[in-house]
């Protein structure tokens, strides 16, 4: 994507004011149109009636990442709004619609120099028989970026069909009054004409990507437990999975839903679960199960800002480390973490792909700046990667279930093969599976865990590696798309750099890493944690050939492209 | 089941100023409970109309004190008997809303005053003490014209539409 | 079910692999593996259609000395993992062993819940009144007074009654048996594995290391006074009152074990694909 030009929207309103809806229905209306887009939310701390603002980024090309400033700002209503101003930044040129009736404008307007339309929304929407104030709002903003009052109603008219004709007009009446008040209004940024394109385009959330690509990768079964913010990777699992004949499982707790799909992989269907950091503390045991058992399992991790209870809203990358490292014992296993929205289905496809192949659990470290983000895709193509264990059939002789093998992969028995009976342990263990204290079996088995994974080709998903130039800047995750755009913008400046993104972040390839990183002169790398373990998990796995700066910053703000840009632009 | 009976006791006087006095400081802090819980949620008409019921309150709370003359009827509120769950003016919290409008803020006050001209009626009804029974029926009067009032104001504010409690947006996993 | 005849086809040594038990001599456990492999081959099941799955103790070890699949797993979470295991593969026979700490303590919450899903399998409980494996900690079925290193002069906390807990919870089959009357054991696990839905059986089986005193319960077990009902309220009625040494299978009940939602086809792809089109 070249440093492509957008519109960035923030709708902000409270107390059922409907502006996440809004937001979300424009979404949609630009994307049925052609465009591309994403959009987020932001929140305040209540269940309902809270004061929240839909983010929306629009673009003809596919967008990942926000904006580092917003162009236009509704104010359905200012309550509280002051809560994001350190997330709503704003420019002079930024354009803010407000109600004069519906609270004073908070400071990040007044003190951005913002230009600011006033609009009686409220007024308008009690002239129409169960008018709402955000159908005006919706009606407003479809006119400034060129939409018809059709296309900003069809969204809506979706979202409304169970509640009757009325709610509908209703709806409609306060879009064309919308429409019709902003005829007024100076706004000059247009979107360019989307590219025609013959490609199927998707819109869905990194949650519902991630359930997908689980899905395509062969999983049949999955145990839940909620937790915000993977709850809905579970949700859309549950009738999912049972139309292609699989199953979901509700747990009482995340110990028992790591168990329940160890269970069902032993029994030979690929599981999956998903939680975020304080339900994957809890796997940490039983991950080290199936990694000394040798059972594939996959653990979606959908971050969230941490430690402990943390911020469940809000988006950090520092469960690295506990992925990384948190099992007792010497105990490789496989770690993934996906770049984007459209990354999550393909990154979780050929997690299970892996797990399966070298029996080993795989934890994915999603986030939720992508797990509940929405985006417009390319319809990811279909890709080979299907989960396909190495199976024991027609058992002749002793079976051996951990039998050393030239690739570290010994074929699993699944229950119902005669002669392949075993015991499955997490005690040590001897070729056979007995338990043993043996030094001999105990180095065999640690070597054949490790060289399995090391061993295996993973080819060239293991990392994004994009551009050259003497500077390479080293992130991961939902980083890796500001860190692009970032690069993009100082192409346009005339600086080159390198962008590298491991994709498998265990087990780690140095040999790779050492080609990917050839002469570079100076590392930047960029993640969202106090603690720097990206960095850190840089210096522990690789040879860093260059002096390196490190820019980490912990959430709840995501970071800016600006910020890279410029963290680039000023270390030369 | 409690064992404490539904209503404190009134042996004479004292005790039923006292009664009547808590009622009305039930009443206030119960209203700027909600009038809390709009603010934080975002329904700043509800502050003011639960603001203003609780000031009201206050002022009847007053009054009664004036009524008792010298006795220190705030003090002996505090020693007399509850009543088992709610007092009779204590706004049914359960029938709270985020988005409830006036119309619905003056119904539960309705309630409240309707409650609480019962509950003196019925003093009057069984009371022996000739001085408390004409204090119930001095009681029952004040209560009476506070029902009217309420429904002086509930003219000023319409019953909602049926989709006063629409909200597109979903709530809220806040952990 | 397969229509060939296959009873009596297994052995009772077709059960047995041959990895020597750790258990102390004198261990009740060696007669709980016993009255599995004699059960195992009443049902005629053939060894590699039988999961046995647990945690950590010694009860736990079990799984390793059968000719059956066994699941070794982590502690308390042994009834978890066989749910995920029985709800896709309906076809094997899953028994769970744990013991009085594995089942009770750390794996308190997981029996519950168990017991309320109803999945179709037999959760066997070895109960010694005692930590045994880590060297005689009390466990939530220790009486008391009883005094160890961790609790001098005995926890001073009343212990759990686990056939309460599972009828309140909603078990399908509950049943208390004693690890020394090895046939009568089987012929109850055998009815446990036969009835649909949770099956839950308590062996009495003593430690003889550490809790020595545990050898008088061969005296003071007895057969339950009156045959099993189908009325929850006269089951706990009973349970709750009887002396914890009564045996037999005190309830049988009429749930539907749990059913997963029936499901589609399985190569159905593009139906889940729908809903994301633009």
């Amino acid at each position: 994507m070249t440093a492509s030009p957008s519109i960035s929207i923030a709708i902000v309103g409270s107390g059922g004011a409907g502006a996440l809806t809004t937001g979300d229905s424009l979404l949609e209306t630009a994307c049925t149109a052609g465009w591309h887009g994403l959009f987020t939310r932001t929140l305040g701390p209540q269940i309902r009636g809270g004061e929240a603002a839909g983010l929306l980024r629009l673009s003809a090309d596919p967008v990942a990442c926000l904006p580092d400033h917003y162009d236009l700002l509704v104010g359905i209503d200012w309550l509280n709004a002051h809560r994001f101003g350190a997330e709503i930044k704003l420019a002079p040129q930024t354009l803010v619609i407000s109600d004069p009736r519906s609270g004073e404008l908070p400071a990040m307007v007044t003190q951005a120099g913002a230009r600011v339309v006033e609009v009686p929304m409220k007024e308008m929407a009690k002239a129409i028989t169960d008018g709402r104030p955000n159908m005006i709002a919706l009606g407003i903003v479809a006119r400034l970026l060129g939409f018809t009052p059709e296309q900003a109603l069809a969204p809506i008219a979706m979202r409304l069909s169970s509640k009757g004709a009325a709610a509908i007009e209703a709806s409609n009446a306060g879009i064309r009054v919308g429409f019709g008040a902003a005829a007024g209004i100076d706004f000059d940024m247009k979107l360019p004409v989307p590219k025609p394109s013959s490609a199927r385009r998707w819109l869905l959330s990194g949650n519902e990507a991630t359930g997908l690509g689980a899905i395509r990768g062969g999983v049949r079964f999955a145990a839940a437990y909620p937790i915000t913010p993977a709850t809905e990777i579970l949700e859309w699992l549950a009738p999912s999975l049972t139309k292609v004949g699989g199953t979901l499982l509700q747990a009482e707790d995340e110990l028992a839903a790591i168990n329940m799909i160890i269970g069902a992989s032993f029994g030979g269907t690929p599981a999956l679960t998903a939680t975020s950091g304080p339900g994957l503390s809890l796997m940490i045991e039983a991950l080290g199960l199936a990694t000394s058992a040798e059972i594939p399992i996959l653990v979606v991790d959908v971050m969230r800002g941490g430690p402990s209870t943390g911020i469940p809203t809000k988006s950090e990358q520092a469960d690295l480390n506990i992925a990384v490292y948190g099992m007792h014992g010497d105990a490789p296993h496989l770690v993934l973490a996906p770049q984007s929205v459209s990354d999550c289905l393909f990154t979780t496809q050929w997690a299970t792909y892996l797990a399966e192949a070298l029996q080993a659990p795989a934890i994915v470290l999603s986030d939720q700046f992508m797990g509940q983000a929405r985006a417009a895709i390319e319809r990811p193509a279909d890709v080979s990667f299907i989960g396909a264990r190495t199976v024991a059939k027609d058992i002749t002789v002793a079976y051996e279930r951990y039998a050393l093998a030239a690739n570290g992969v010994s074929p699993m028995a699944i229950p119902g093969t005669r002669g392949g009976q075993y015991t499955a342990d997490g005690l040590t263990h001897t070729q056979r599976g007995t338990p043993t204290s043996g030094e001999g079996d105990h180095r065999a088995q640690l070597d054949k865990r490790r060289d399995k994974l090391e061993q295996f080709n993973y080819g060239d998903h293991w990392s994004s590696i994009e551009g050259e130039g003497d500077l390479a800047v080293v992130t991961w995750g939902s980083v890796t798309s500001t860190v692009r755009e970032a690069i993009e913008r100082a192409a346009a400046d005339g600086i080159k750099a390198r962008l590298v993104a491991p994709r498998l972040l265990l087990p780690a390839r140095p040999e790779q890493m050492t080609r990917a990183l050839a002469g570079v002169k100076r590392i930047l790398v960029v993640e969202q944690t106090h603690g720097a373990q990206f960095h850190r998990y840089l210096r522990a796995h690789y040879d860093l050939p260059a002096p390196v700066r490190a820019f980490n910053r912990p959430g709840p703000l995501p970071i800016t492209a600006g910020e890279v840009h410029r963290a680039i632009t000023e270390w030369r | 089941m409690s064992k404490a009976p539904a209503a404190p006791k009134v042996a004479n006087l004292h005790d039923l100023l006292a009664i009547a006095y808590q009622i009305e400081i039930d009443a206030v802090d119960r209203y700027n409970l909600l009038a809390d819980q709009m603010e934080t949620h975002n329904n700043p008409e509800l502050v003011k109309v639960f603001r203003d019921l609780a000031r009201a309150e206050g002022i009847h709370g007053e009054e009664i004190r004036r009524m008792a003359g010298d006795f220190d009827v705030v003090n002996h509120a505090r020693h007399i008997g509850k009543f088992a769950s709610d007092s009779p003016e204590e706004a049914d919290l359960g029938s709270a809303h985020y988005l409830m409008t006036p119309w619905h803020a003056l119904q539960l006050s309705l309630k409240g005053e309707e409650r609480a001209l019962a509950y003196f009626t019925s003093i009057v009804n069984t009371a022996k003490d000739p001085e408390v029974k004409k204090m119930a029926e001095e009681l029952v009067e004040e209560e009476a014209e506070h029902v009217n009032l309420v429904h002086r104001l509930l003219r000023k504010h319409p019953e909602p539409s049926k989709n006063w409690a629409d909200d597109l947006d979903p709530p809220v996993s806040q952990e | 079910m397969t229509a060939v005849d296959t009873r009596n086809v297994y052995k009772q040594a077709d059960y047995k692999s041959d990895v020597k038990p750790i258990w102390c001599p004198g261990c009740g456990d060696y007669h709980v593996l016993m009255s599995f492999t004699r059960t195992f081959a009443q049902l005629g099941l053939p060894p590699e259609q039988v999961c046995v799955i647990s945690g950590i103790g010694c009860s736990s070890r079990i799984p390793a000395y059968t000719n059956c699949y066994g699941f070794h797993g982590v502690h308390g979470r042994s009834l978890a993992l066989a749910a995920g295991l029985k709800v896709t593969r309906p076809d094997l026979t899953v028994v769970v062993a744990s013991g009085d700490g594995d089942g009770y303590s750390i794996g308190g919450n997981h029996f519950m819940h168990a017991c309320r899903r109803n999945v179709d399998m037999t959760y066997v409980v070895m109960d010694n009144h005692i930590y045994g494996m880590t060297k005689g900690q009390p466990s939530p079925t220790t009486e008391p007074e009883f005094d160890t290193a961790l609790s001098p002069g005995g926890t001073r906390v009343r212990p759990f009654h686990p056939l309460v807990v599972a009828l309140a919870s909603g078990a399908n089959f509950i049943a208390r048996c004693f690890s020394g009357q090895v046939n009568e054991t089987a012929d109850v696990l055998v009815e446990a594995i036969r009835h649909p839905g949770f099956s839950f059986v308590e062996i009495l089986s003593p430690c003889v290391t550490f809790r020595p005193d545990e050898k008088a319960w061969k005296d003071l077990v007895h057969p339950a006074p009156v045959a099993a009902t189908n009325d929850p309220a006269k089951a706990a009625r009973r349970i709750m009152t009887d002396d914890g040494f009564n045996l037999g299978i005190l309830y049988r009940g009429n749930r539907t074990p749990y059913q997963p939602a029936a499901g589609g086809t399985h190569t159905d792809l593009s139906q889940l694909e729908k809903d994301f089109e633009l």
